[in-house]
Order: C-alpha cells, then sequence, then structure tokens
C-alpha cells in the first residue's frame, strides 16, 4: 500500500471539489473493496478523502413514491429499512445475498455500486490486465475464466461486476445522484452507471473525476413478488456464478436482471416480455449474442434454469 | 521404553480420566484471545521489525536482474534479504523447492526478498518498490499432458509404487462384471486460518524461533540445516498452531526467512506469509488422475481390482500415494497397483492431511458405488461382502482390528438408510431431489517415537514436557489427561507445556499419528516417574497404586506431593515400537452416510445430514476427537463440492490464490453432524490402545457426498469438485 | 465451445503458452498508474483516540494501519486475529460502536473517536463471556485462531436477529427473523472455520441464547 494523506471531508460538494484539485485522491467510505485493493496496489491513491461522516445516511421517502437512499447508508441498514423489506423486497434480498454481516455492516450503498471485478488475473499484479493496466493484455483470456462474463465482452476485457445490490436496483430502475466537482449536481439512470468493458475496461462506470454519489433513488414501489435467487459454490459469503433479479406480477408479466453474466447488470427491456411464455424465451432475447468461454459456457443454461425456477415460484 | 508386545492391563485401563470428555484445558486462553500465536510474541520479543515476503512473479526460469536501489531507500526500510545477500543456504531434507528462490525460479511465488521494515506498512509498501527482470523459461503445467510416460518413482513414505498380486489383467478381462472408469481429483490448499508466521530472534549465534510448525524437531533439524548453524544453536517454539493439516509439517520460508532477516536487521523480526501468497508458495495436495478397474463375480464378489494414479511434482518430490489403502481396504485374489509421477513446474506437492486415503477413497468409493449400482446390489452389502480380516497383498498378516462391516451396519441403521431409494432421482420435496450415499472410511495408524519429561513438584503438581503440538487436535488436552490417569491426579492438577525444541523430541502431528504416539511417550515418562516416587517414598513400585492424589502399595499410603517434598522429582522416557506394525496390519476404518439435497433447476447442492461411524481404537477424548472427526468431515465436503486450486496451464501458477477465489465450507454449508465411536481398544498400537482419527474423518467423505448427488439426482461425476457446471448437463430439464 | 472470446489470446493478450523463454519485468506495482512515482518522503501519520474494551487509548498511527494492525501491533491487542486481511475469512471481526466489522479492511483513522470491544473485552480465562464458556463446553474451536472472531461474530449475531435485521435465509424478509439454527449458520458465513467445528459452534451459539434446539 503506497503512503497516503487522509483528509475527512466537511460536504458533499466539498469533498468533489477537494477531489478534483488533488492529484492521485479518492473517496473512501466503508473501504471494504477499496482496502483490499490498496493493499495489492492495485489501486494507489495519493490522497483519501474519507466521506464517512457527510449527512448521506439517511432513507427518505420521495414526492413521488419512491425512496432516496444516502450514499452513506450501510448494507445492513438499507437491507433492514422496513420500507424496503415491504416495497422492494428484491432490494433487501440482493444486500443479504451479499458479502457477509461483517462487510455489510461497512459497505456504503455508494461503494458497492462502485465495487471493482473480483476476476483473479485483476487481482494479481503480475499477471497482465487490461482493467488494472490499460494496454497490458488481457490473461483471463484463454486462462481461467469460470467466474467471468458470457456477454457483453471485448477483446480487451472479460471481467464481471461482482455485486449484488446493483442487479436489484438495475431491476428497480433507480438513479444514481452525484454531485460534481463544480458543485453541480447529476442523475444518472442505473441503466447508464455500469458501463461494459471495450477498449477501456479500466473504466468501470461512467462517474466523472472528482464526482461523488451522494444518493440513489427508487422509483415508487413496483408491487408483485420479489426475488433474489443466487447461484454459488458454496452456499454463502461468496460471488455469484449467476444471479437473478426479479419482480414478477400476477398476469406472469415482470422484470428480470441478472448478475454474474457481464461487466455490469445485465438487464434486456426487450427480454422482458417473454417473461409470460417462460425462461428458455427471456433467457433466448436477454442472452442472444453471449460469447461464453468453455470455462464459463455452463452460466448460459444455469441462468436460463434459475430463472425458470424463480418463475415457478412466482407461479406458486 | 520400548513396546514390541501387545499391552496388557495397565493403569490407562482404568479409564478415570483417560476416555472422558474433558473441556480442552487451553479452551480459556483460546477463547479469551490470550494463547499467543507466532507472530503474537510481544512479551518474549518486544519491538520486532515486520518483515514482508517478496513472491516471484514467473512460475519457472531466471531472474536476470534485481534492484533494490528505489527499496532500499523507501522509508523505514532496515533491511532487504535476498538469495544473493542471504549467504549459502541448503535445502531442507524435508524440502522440495528452496525456500528462497533465485536466480533460479522453480514455482510461482517462490519468495525471492524479504524486505525488514520498522513498521509493516513500510515493508509492504517497499516491497513493491523492487524490480525484479526474469527470463521466462518453458515449464511443465499440465498434469493431462504429463502423466503419459511417467515414470514409477523409487518406494517412498506410501511403500512401493507398485504392486501385482496373482493375475490383474487375465481376472479382469474375464470377470463377468466389470468396472473401468477415470477420475480426477484437484489440487488442494490446506487454507489454515493462521498464515504461516515466524518471529525470530538472534540472542548471540543462538537462534530463538517462535514459529507455526506441526514438527518441531523436523523443523529443528531444517533450520539448522537451511541456515548452516549447529542444530543444538536452534530452538523452536511453536505452543499453539493456528491450524496445519499438513501444511506447517514443514520449514517454510516464514522461518527462514525470520532468521535471515532478523539476522541483517539486528534484531527480532516477524513475517506472517500474506494470504495471497499462501497456495503458490507453499505446499498443496497434488492433483490426480485415477483410472480404477473392478471385476466381479455375478454376485458380487471382487475378482480383480486395480488402481493407477498419476500425480506430479517438482523435480525430486514425491507422488501422491492415492492408491494405499486399495492394496488394503477390499479383499480380490487379482490385485494391480501403481503410482506413477510427473514432473511439474507447478509449486511444491506435499502432504495435506489424510495424504494418499483422502483423494484415494475420493475415487475408489465412487468406484465401489458405480460397481453396486452395476451389481444391482446394496453399496454396504457390496462391501460387506468384499471385507478382509487380513492384509490382502499377505494373507498372514491379520488387521489388529477391523470393524468396517459394524461401522457400516451401524451407520446404515443409524442414519436410516433403509429408507434409502435404489433408483437415483426418485425422492422429491418440492424443488429440491434428496439422495443419500455412503462410503467406507480407512486411514493406517502409525506410530512414531515420542519422549516426554515429566515433573513432580512438592504440591503435587504434575508438569509435562514435550515438543509436541497442539494444532487444533487437543493435545494439550489429552496429555494432561495421560499424565492425570498415570499418577492418579485430577487434570487440574497437571501443567502441559509443548511446542518447544528444550523439550523432550515427540512424534510430532501428522499422519494421524499424534495423539497415539504423543501420550504413549507421556505414559513412558509416567512410567519413570512413578518409579522415582516410589523410590522416593520407599514403597515396592510392583504394587504400587497411583490414586486420588495419594500412592499406595501394600498397606501404606502416602500423598503423592509427599515423594517431591524434599525436591522436584523429574522423569524422561519416550517410546519407541518393535514390529508389532509389521506383524498386524494397524489400520482405522469407518462409514460415512451423507444426505443431500440438489435443487433441480440450478443443481445446487446441499448437505443435510452427516453421519461417520469410526472404528479408532480407544478414543482418549470422545469430545476432542469427535471434533477431530467433524471438522474432517467439513473439509470432506470442501473437498466434494468446492475445492479447487485453478491451474493456469500457460503461466503454471494457481490461480484462485487467497481465500475468496479458493473457496472453504462456510457456516451455511455443513448441517449438524453426528459421530459415533465404536467401544474398541487395540493392544498392538501402544499401552494407550488408541489409534489416529483425525484422518480418519476426511477418507470417503467426498465420495459418500458424491455418491449422495448421484442418488438425488442420477448424475454420476467422477470429476472433483462436483460443482453444478458438472452437473447440469445431465440434469432433467427444469421448466 | 470455441466462441471469439475463447480463443488463445487476445493481440492485447500476451505471450501464448509454450512461448519459450521470454523476458518478463515486474514493475514496481505503482508504474502503473498516474501518480506521483516517488514514495512519500515520510508517510503521513496522524494522531487518533479510540476506546477500546471500555478503556480510552490514544495513539498516533501511519495513515495505511488498519484498524487491525492497531490493536495487534500498537496496542498489543492479539487476540483479534490476521487470517487473511483481506475480509475473507473474518478472523479479525471486532464491534465498533456496538456493530461487528472486518477491522483488516478498515483504517484506524476512520476510527478516531469510535468504541471497539475485542475479544479481550468480552472475557478473561477467569471470568468467561457466556458465549465463550459455551465454546468451551460444546468445543466449538480447534486450532483456536479463526476462534476470537466467531465469538465476537456470535455475540453480534443475535443482537442482529433481536434488532430485526432480516438475512438470506429469512423466508419473509418483511417479517421478524427467527433464531433458528439456519439462520445462526448464515450470519456466521462469514467467519471461516478451516478445522471446521462449525457444527459445535452452532450449539454453543444456541446454547448462549438461552434456547432449545429448535
Amino acid at each position: 500500500m503506497k503512503a497516503f494523506h487522509y483528509t475527512r471531508a466537511s460536504s458533499p460538494a466539498d469533498a468533489a471539489a477537494l477531489a478534483a484539485k488533488t492529484p492521485g485522491a479518492k473517496f473512501i467510505a466503508g473501504g471494504t473493496n477499496l482496502l483490499d485493493l490498496m493493499k495489492l496496489e492495485i489501486e494507489t491513491p495519493a490522497h483519501l478523502i474519507d466521506v464517512n461522516k457527510l449527512a448521506l445516511d439517511r432513507i427518505e421517502e420521495t414526492s413521488d413514491g419512491g425512496l432516496r437512499i444516502g450514499a452513506l447508508v450501510r448494507n445492513t441498514d438499507l437491507a433492514a429499512d422496513k420500507r424496503v423489506r415491504r416495497d422492494y423486497g428484491v432490494l433487501t434480498r440482493a444486500i443479504v445475498a451479499g458479502a457477509s454481516g461483517q462487510l455489510r455492516n461497512k459497505a456504503t450503498t455508494a461503494g458497492n455500486l462502485l465495487q471493482r471485478t473480483r476476476c483473479p488475473y485483476f487481482y494479481d499484479p503480475n499477471q497482465p490486465c487490461n482493467k488494472r493496466k490499460p494496454g497490458s493484455g488481457c490473461a483471463a483470456i484463454g486462462g481461467f475464466s469460470r467466474q467471468l462474463a458470457v456477454i457483453g465482452t471485448s477483446q480487451a476485457c472479460i471481467a464481471t461486476y461482482p455485486g449484488d445490490m446493483a442487479i436489484a436496483m438495475r431491476l428497480l430502475d433507480a438513479t444514481v445522484e452525484t454531485v460534481k466537482p463544480d458543485g453541480a449536481t447529476r442523475k444518472i439512470a442505473i441503466a447508464d452507471f455500469h458501463r461494459l468493458p471495450g477498449d477501456t475496461p479500466h473504466l468501470d462506470n461512467t462517474l466523472q473525476a472528482g464526482e461523488l454519489i451522494t444518493a440513489v433513488t427508487l422509483p415508487k414501489p413496483l408491487g408483485g413478488k420479489h426475488f433474489y435467487h443466487k447461484v454459488r459454490d458454496r452456499a454463502s459469503y461468496a460471488f455469484a456464478l449467476v444471479s437473478v433479479a426479479a419482480v414478477v406480477q400476477k398476469d406472469g408479466t415482470g422484470r428480470v436482471a441478472f448478475g454474474g453474466m457481464a461487466h455490469k447488470p445485465w438487464r434486456v427491456e426487450a427480454a422482458e416480455a417473454a417473461l409470460p411464455k417462460g425462461a428458455a424465451a427471456t433467457a433466448r432475447i436477454a442472452f442472444a449474442g453471449a460469447t461464453p468461454t468453455h470455462d464459463n459456457a455452463f452460466k448460459l443454461p444455469l441462468a436460463e434454469r434459475t430463472l425458470a425456477a424463480v418463475l415457478s415460484e412466482a407461479r406458486g | 521404553m520400548k513396546f514390541d508386545t501387545p499391552a496388557t492391563t495397565n493403569p490407562i485401563d482404568r479409564l478415570k480420566v483417560i476416555g472422558k470428555p474433558t473441556d480442552r484445558i487451553d479452551g480459556p486462553l483460546k477463547t479469551t484471545g490470550r494463547a499467543p500465536y507466532a507472530y503474537e510474541r510481544h512479551d518474549v520479543a518486544p519491538g520486532a521489525a515486520y518483515g514482508y515476503v517478496l513472491g516471484s512473479a514467473i512460475a519457472k526460469g531466471r531472474i536476470t536482474g534485481m534492484d533494490l536501489s528505489a527499496a532500499k531507500a523507501a522509508p523505514g526500510v532496515l533491511a532487504i534479504v535476498t538469495a544473493e545477500n542471504a549467504g549459502k543456504l541448503t535445502k531442507g531434507n524435508f524440502n522440495t523447492a528452496n525456500l528462497l528462490g533465485g536466480p533460479e525460479i522453480e514455482h510461482y511465488h517462490q519468495a525471492i526478498a524479504l524486505v525488514v521494515a520498522e513498521t509493516f506498512e513500510q515493508a509492504r509498501a517497499a516491497s513493491s518498490l523492487i524490480r525484479v527482470d526474469y527470463a521466462r523459461g518453458k515449464g511443465r503445467f499440465d498434469l493431462e499432458a504429463e502423466m503419459a510416460g511417467a515414470p514409477l518413482p523409487p518406494p517412498g513414505f506410501g511403500g512401493p509404487s507398485e504392486s501385482k498380486v496373482g493375475n490383474f489383467e487375465g481376472a479382469f478381462a474375464s470377470a463377468p462384471v466389470q468396472l473401468d472408469a477415470r477420475y480426477t481429483t484437484p489440487d488442494h490448499s490446506h487454507a489454515m486460518m493462521e498464515p504461516h508466521a515466524s518471529t525470530a530472534k538472534w540472542d548471540g549465534d543462538q537462534l530463538l524461533l517462535w514459529t507455526s510448525n506441526q514438527m518441531i524437531n523436523w523443523g529443528k533439524g531444517d533450520v539448522a540445516r537451511t541456515l548452516g548453524v549447529p542444530k543444538e544453536k536452534v530452538r523452536l517454539m511453536s505452543p499453539f498452531v493456528g491450524g496445519g493439516f499438513g501444511g506447517k509439517l514443514f520449514v517454510r520460508t516464514d522461518a527462514i526467512l525470520a532468521a535471515l532477516g532478523a539476522r541483517a536487521a539486528g534484531r527480532p523480526v516477524k513475517v506472517a506469509l500474506q494470504r495471497p501468497l499462501i497456495a503458490n508458495n507453499t505446499t498443496h495436495r497434488p492433483a490426480t488422475i485415477q483410472r480404477i478397474r473392478i471385476g466381479t463375480t455375478k454376485d458380487g464378489k471382487i475378482t480383480a481390482i486395480g488402481h493407477e494414479s498419476w500425480s506430479g511434482d517438482l523435480p525430486g518430490g514425491g507422488p501422491e500415494t492415492a492408491v494405499g489403502q486399495t492394496r488394503l481396504l477390499y479383499a480380490g485374489e487379482n490385485r494391480l497397483t501403481a503410482m506413477r509421477l510427473a514432473v511439474l513446474d507447478l509449486p511444491e506437492g506435499n502432504a495435506m492431511r489424510a495424504p494418499g486415503e483422502a483423494p484415494g477413497l475420493m475415487a475408489l468409493e465412487i468406484a465401489m458405488d458405480e460397481m453396486a449400482e452395476k451389481l444391482g446390489m446394496d453399496p454396504v452389502a457390496f462391501r460387506a461382502l468384499n471385507d478382509t480380516q487380513v492384509d490382502p497383498e499377505a494373507a498372514n498378516r491379520p488387521f489388529s482390528q477391523r470393524q468396517l462391516i459394524q461401522c457400516m451396519q451401524i451407520g446404515a441403521e443409524k442414519f436410516g438408510w433403509a429408507k434409502r431409494a435404489k433408483a437415483p432421482g426418485a425422492i422429491r420435496e418440492g424443488r429440491w431431489m434428496i439422495g443419500m450415499g455412503m462410503a467406507a472410511a480407512f486411514r493406517n495408524n502409525i506410530n512414531g517415537r515420542s519422549g516426554a519429561r515429566v515433573r513432580l513438584d512438592g504440591k503435587g503438581v504434575v508438569t509435562v514436557e514435550t515438543d509436541m503440538t497442539d494444532i487444533g487436535t487437543g493435545t494439550y488436552t489429552i496429555i494432561a489427561q495421560t499424565a492425570a490417569e498415570m499418577m492418579g491426579v485430577p487434570v487440574n492438577a497437571v501443567v502441559v507445556r509443548l511446542g518447544d525444541s528444550s523439550f523432550p523430541a515427540s512424534a510430532g502431528s501428522g499422519g494421524q499419528w499424534g495423539a497415539n504416539s504423543s501420550t504413549a511417550g507421556v505414559y513412558a515418562a509416567c512410567t519413570a516417574l512413578r518409579d522415582k516416587v516410589t523410590a522416593a517414598l520407599g514403597f515396592n513400585s510392583a504394587d504400587a497404586v497411583f490414586e486420588d492424589g495419594k500412592v499406595r502399595a501394600g498397606n501404606r499410603t502416602a500423598a503423592l506431593a509427599d515423594a517431591a517434598r524434599s525436591g522436584e522429582i523429574v522423569a524422561e522416557d519416550f517410546m519407541d515400537y518393535g514390529d508389532l506394525a509389521k506383524k498386524f496390519q494397524q489400520s482405522t476404518f469407518g462409514a460415512h452416510f451423507v444426505e443431500v439435497a440438489v435443487d433441480a433447476a440450478t443443481a445446487e447442492v446441499r448437505v443435510r445430514r452427516m453421519l461417520a461411524v469410526c472404528a479408532a481404537g480407544r478414543i482418549l477424548n470422545p469430545k476432542s476427537a469427535r471434533s477431530q472427526v467433524i471438522g474432517a468431515m467439513t473439509m470432506g465436503v470442501g473437498s466434494a463440492l468446492m475445492e479447487e486450486l485453478a491451474v493456469d496451464k500457460r503461466f503454471g501458477f494457481f490461480v484462485n490464490h487467497d481465500l475468496a477465489g479458493y473457496e472453504v465450507p462456510v457456516h451455511a454449508d455443513i448441517p449438524h453432524q453426528e459421530v459415533i465411536f465404536l467401544d474398541e481398544t487395540d493392544p498392538t498400537t501402544s499401552p494407550m490402545k488408541a489409534k489416529g482419527v483425525g484422518e480418519l474423518g476426511l477418507c470417503g467423505v467426498g465420495a459418500a457426498v458424491a455418491n449422495a448427488i448421484h442418488n438425488a439426482c442420477g448424475v454420476r461425476v467422477r470429476d472433483y469438485p462436483v460443482t453444478l457446471d458438472k452437473l447440469l448437463p445431465g440434469m432433467p430439464a427444469f421448466v | 465451445m470455441d466462441r471469439p472470446a475463447d480463443i488463445g489470446v487476445s493481440r492485447r493478450g500476451l505471450l501464448a503458452s509454450g512461448a519459450g523463454f521470454a523476458a518478463v519485468t515486474a514493475l514496481p506495482a505503482s508504474a502503473s498508474n498516474k501518480e506521483p512515482a516517488a514514495p512519500m518522503e515520510t508517510p503521513p501519520t496522524l494522531p487518533i483516540q479510540l476506546k477500546v474494551n471500555g478503556k480510552p487509548a490514544e495513539l498516533t498511527v501511519d495513515t495505511r494501519t488498519t484498524l487491525l494492525d492497531a490493536l495487534r501491533e500498537h496496542l498489543h491487542l492479539t487476540g483479534t486475529k490476521k487470517g487473511c486481511d483481506h475480509g475473507q475469512c473474518g478472523a479479525c471481526t471486532v464491534m465498533v460502536n456496538g456493530r461487528r466489522i472486518n477491522s483488516c479492511l478498515s483504517l484506524a483513522v476512520m476510527h478516531d473517536g469510535d468504541s471497539v470491544t475485542t475479544i479481550e473485552g468480552l472475557g478473561t480465562p477467569e471470568d468467561l463471556h457466556p458465549m465463550q464458556a459455551a465454546f468451551v463446553k460444546h468445543d466449538g474451536y480447534q486450532c483456536g485462531y479463526c476462534t476470537p472472531g466467531q465469538i465476537c461474530s456470535a455475540v453480534a449475531v443475535l443482537d442482529e436477529i433481536k434488532a430485526g435485521i432480516p438475512s438470506h435465509v429469512s423466508g419473509d424478509v418483511a417479517a421478524a427473523p427467527a433464531l433458528t439454527d439456519s439462520e445462526i449458520r448464515e450470519r456466521m458465513s462469514g467467519n471461516i472455520c478451516r478445522c471446521g467445528a462449525y457444527s459445535n459452534i452452532v450449539e454453543a451459539i444456541r446454547e448462549a441464547a438461552g434456547r432449545r434446539q429448535a
């Protein structure tokens, strides 16, 4: 871990301004992913701006019947919020499917959106990785890729977005609110927040330099039955091979988003029209053009079957 | 003391203390965080500087240049140890690869430098400032590609590499029912929770090394040899070991680099291997490819059994002895076993809990299940039919005890085996497909010479000193129980001091030999102490009874403490062994029963029930012995369902080299576990009449899980781990 | 299944396998990033105040020092263990302001003014906390290295269930969770025990929770 300076921010706008004018600055909130990566010098900030004391830890109702979740609301508190449990069950289920109790107590809403891939080649600084070191190559391609992406990949990167919470937020059409270094605020639809790797896999998302997430808003509740089915090799405390977030209405219509499949939460709105026809029809559209490797081709039938399990539960 | 005739009645048989489920005497220290592990010796090595290990970035080749200048100039750096400046190092007798690499690199993450700094943060930061230039060499990383032409290695720890009885090929070819199947097991990582760690302090030319090591005497020898210092100038201390499982049988780089770093820095230095280095820097259980052929008569009598195994290791290494149990477990007149060893440039393969039997039974016990299925026989009945009470390769050699059939039958009854559906996929609970599986458990018993010193003070306190280790096995407690039983005092009148090379050498912890061997050594020392006590009291030692803190002989009685009133009495002895283990085949037996549920949609597997029945000689402490078994069962679930070091065959390393990538079972994977110990004493093993049990608990578990999965969903997977991607293609459609 | 992504190594990939000898350089990791190359002359340090097991502690730490290393190396409270230093094992679990966290993934400087409870603060060998006593009674440990983390987690888990925080195995996440074995197992899953004492740990926790088997 490189030595760094440490400052506690006093307001969101000050934090963004400070980040913009300080070379190598990064925000730190929960730190559960950033410190992990700093220990391996995958992240090497010269300056950490601690945003933990900012007043961004509230969950409030919005005027249009939704919820506004402060960026610093801890995963545990978001999952345990009565309104979230009642109206956005898929979000609670997604959060508690991730990490461990200890990590969820520390991890924040904004930080969770920003967690970086768990690709083992990204995590090993001896290996070439275009995400860690642009232009160095991708050792995962042709390597051990069981956990990695099957769709939306590029010749430069086949990493997966590892989180659970964001899959539910993508399903719910959340909006990410930010403040920029000039004090201006911005709203980013969650669909536009995470990126596909393309030629620039070192960019995980569309945040600009110094831009700070202040909140995530959820539109008014969708009703219906809520599911988050996460499939992994052990029963807990593991990243998803495949996860399915779904809200299914009584008439069989609904929404579905997938985790573990791509560099971002994977939701194809056009595929959702096929939900009443079943998992196979939906998956066919959702994963058209998939480019799996030998190691991870199983994720396609697995995603379809996991969705089938969810739809079967929804019917039951 | 020499043990060369079967034990008769002795003080241990009173079972006033031995055989009781005594709580661990080290429990209060462990549960309050007061037990000091190797990296935590602020008490004895205050002000230790911090070492951080740099691992090689390539698997095979040479270092062509190393620039230390930036690192040396970094804040807080006290010294940097590399092969170039370390002086002459000699590879340890128990190491296959050098513990400090360079310029030759033998495997990925081989240590190439230790940075010593005032603080951990400084050492870590400076290590990344070292610039290393390498010339990458061509390595062999693919067992499958190297198995053709892999030779039979010379005889080793697992016996000869090949054995033949009768005419296997002919008998197999003519057998009416045949199985010829190939199984694979992957590389496994010990993944103990405490990283390999050491604190080193030089006191003049005397090296004090607090280290996390299972085998103090081996370790002392190899530290001395590696550093080129006299053995008597090395003292190892390992009072608490945070898990080993075979990974800490040998001196590893933390110990050597801490010693070198302390010498270079001129002050104590401590080193803990960083977790991401452990899988590639240290040893692992090697992957195997196994071919099993079984031929039987129509009614299920085995006429031919063949088991061949291929594994790989660095040049000079050894094979995974996966065929060992097949030489002893089932009857059959015509037999063939062989172990072949390929050269691989992956990290060093070596012992991990139940080496040989663990991966061997993972294959053999699936094969037995498959064979029973072919025969239309119950898996328990098929195994029982092929039981043998003598060594099948040497009929004049009986087993000292062999209750395999009893283990299976009692287990079947307790587990409700009769409710198992014969046809796979027959039992459903909603989306869950339910199945049961079983496997035989087998692991040889090994005894090793083990010594101890026992002291009696004027307060009647008995202190035992031996370099034996407690790696979680419960050694502290069973040694206290042994001394208490022998001297006729309660457990709380015994003090046990372990893991110090200044104490008499013990058998150490490994190969499930620790419990029986170390307590037998304590038995010998206590026998000597009893003689000294009776002499001091002027009693006739032959009829002296030590009981309730008193010594009785004839009509005379004295307090035990009285013997030491004029000064501490000290006795020392060791137990050594004759040829009983040659006359009798000493093995431990068991049966594992498992119930699983397989998700009909996703093929996720959940283990719902587990039972182990063990026949392993006298159980010295049923509480800690049971823990050994449930822990081993847990590791067995890991090997069945998730554990695999993924090999990058291009670059030659284990890719998933941390605890997020290499998954081991968590709480949610493990149901309540039941263990039954059969009442057994084995007078041929030692005066304790005990055998090992810590590895038996692992043997066969993986296959029992795999067999249960097959029974649940009908898919037979022969390549471990049985992950859902391997099950899905065989699963029925789910809509 | 040789789809595009699977064909050997891409142009931007590197040397394919079997490339024979090739020169490789392991550059200092930071060389890959755009930032000042020279290390700082003096690593920044900051004074902090903690309350550890009820007692105030003032210390000056490198900004890089984790809460775990502050406890172990500065305050010599070595009961909290370092198993992985990456949030993958749970051996470093402590309670901060009443909540359990992985102390390895938190900087000490982020905890100025916080209250920390470690295993040493729960009980002593002479005066065990009920959870510690239950672990001894049920042999809920073997090597002992994960044990302090397991016990800190176990104490916190009972509070979390009482506080109504849902888990992955809660049937209805809108309802209050029950104190079942499966809830205990799921919530304890961030504490790995390689010795495999899980079955006994669940029994110990159940006993400490003061209820009979579900």
